[in-house]
């Protein structure tokens, strides 16, 4: 399968990207890690006249502690962060970098690429929602950061200007006594998930004094179930507190029936998957050590 | 860019170096098999699900049908043609054929490259990460049970030295 035939231009720093992007025009394209916009192109769903390459670019793909914040380059590839101990300090960035579709895809996509296409079964958005995000972004001129919740406007649409790119991605790093999990339900590895579930929760003995909540693939974004999340803010953890959330949550999702299955099937699936995140969360805020992995059908 | 629209392209593949002057639209994949002849890569899917087109690219598996030849320029690329050495088989290729590690052969050469990426920074892979290496690879005859075993004696006959990659 051929793409459309494309200009290529291959830019040396973010700076010059953003310039080919406005001198180009609306029919050129940046591209990332490639694992979603190069299938697109080859389906020609996607047929992009210029792409601006950011893969030659020096120094772009990191992972740092700074600030209280784990930040991050646009060019870090999802294999990176899975490997990386500044990462792995916020439970739920691995829990998300190390279930991303399989080794080859993860070698290659990008946190920058993944919450610039805001493809709303990306697992990226719906993971950094529950933390306090910031998406750092550059237009060749201006800075601004952007809050993640205000980053991600749409299905595939983000606040990003056509000239502008995702510079940097910064992540608060959670008080002590929280603790995170994210599970998603895949039919294989390289799939996309058919609904997933993000808990981030803050535990004081028996009670959760915070808790943030977001949902993968069953909305035009990430949707975060604010129900959800006040069942459990302030109460005691127990069976029923959590049996709560996880009502809500089913409640407050919004699911399309497709191949990956029929929307009452996929409420089902978003039930079942807060209880275990919440339950995950929980232990992890106590300092236990909890693996969690994806579940596949 | 050449007047043409072709892009001048430099790659090691297995060691040996080529140039060659690309459509930007080449995949990877068509470019070692079409331009370089090296065959032994295969199409399977063609939609970044098989792994079939599994090569490594500067020691990172990747799948081959999902990025574009320009952007190898400057890269080291192993394909299952370099994996012999001197005319002796790799020992993950033995492995593969004393285990029965397949039956058609379709996914062997990105499934052996996939174990080659894992072999290379994990010594003795407990059948886990065995699973999650090759979780991107598929295969449609074996069952995978023989492919484990294969890419367990591949590690055992390895013994820790870090051949490959």
């Amino acid at each position: 399968m051929y793409p459309r035939a494309f200009h290529y231009h291959r830019a040396s720093s973010l700076r010059e990207a953003t310039e080919m992007l406005s001198q180009l025009g609306e029919e050129a394209k940046l591209l990332a890690g490639g694992q979603s916009l190069i299938p697109l192109m080859k389906l020609r769903f996607a047929n992009p006249a210029h792409l601006v390459d950011l893969n030659f670019i020096q120094g772009i793909s990191y992972i740092k502690q700074e600030n209280g914040a784990i930040h991050i380059g646009p060019l870090t590839r999802h294999a990176e962060i899975q490997d990386s101990a500044a990462a792995a300090k916020i439970t739920i960035l691995h829990d998300c970098a190390a279930g991303i579709a399989d080794v080859q895809v993860r070698n290659r996509g990008t946190i920058g690429g993944s919450l610039a296409e805001a493809d709303p079964s990306g697992d990226w958005a719906t993971v950094l929602m529950t933390l306090t995000t910031d998406v750092h972004c550059f237009d060749g001129k201006r800075k601004r950061s952007i809050p993640l919740r205000d980053f991600v406007k749409d299905a595939y649409t983000t606040a990003l200007s056509h000239d502008e790119l995702v510079s940097e991605i910064s992540i608060q790093l959670p008080p002590k006594g929280s603790g995170g999990a994210y599970i998603a339900f895949k039919r294989a590895a390289p799939v996309y998930p058919t609904a997933s579930a993000a808990v981030q929760l803050t535990v004081e003995g028996d009670t959760c004094k915070e808790a943030s909540i977001a949902l993968g693939c069953v909305g035009l974004t990430p949707v975060r179930p604010s129900e959800a999340e006040s069942a459990l803010r302030g109460q005691r953890l127990s069976e029923k507190t959590i049996a709560a959330a996880a009502e809500a949550a089913r409640t407050a999702c919004d699911p399309q029936s497709d191949m990956r299955g029929s929307a009452e099937y996929k409420r089902e699936v978003v039930g079942a998957l807060v209880k275990r995140a919440v339950e995950a969360a929980v232990r992890r805020a106590r300092g236990e050590q909890v693996e969690v992995s994806h579940l596949y059908a | 860019m050449p007047e043409n629209g072709k892009v001048a392209v430099r790659v090691k593949v297995n060691s040996k170096e080529y140039s060659r002057e690309v459509e930007p639209r080449l995949l990877l994949v068509e470019f070692l098999r079409e331009d370089l002849e090296l065959c032994g890569t295969h199409i399977g899917c063609d939609t970044t699900y098989c792994g079939a087109c599994t090569v490594l690219f500067n020691g990172a598996a990747v799948k081959s049908c999902t990025m574009f030849a320009v952007q190898a320029d400057g890269a080291e690329i192993t394909t299952v043609e370099g994996l012999e050495r001197n005319g002796e088989l790799h020992p993950i290729q033995k492995a593969f054929a004393d285990c029965h590690g397949l039956q058609c052969g379709y996914c062997t050469p990105g499934m052996m490259l996939s174990a080659l990426q894992l072999l290379s920074r994990v010594k003795n892979p407990d059948e886990k990460q065995i699973r999650r290496a090759i979780a991107g690879n598929t295969c449609r005859c074996t069952g995978y049970q023989n492919i484990f075993k294969a890419i367990e004696a591949a590690a055992e006959s390895l013994g820790g030295s870090h051949q490959g990659g």
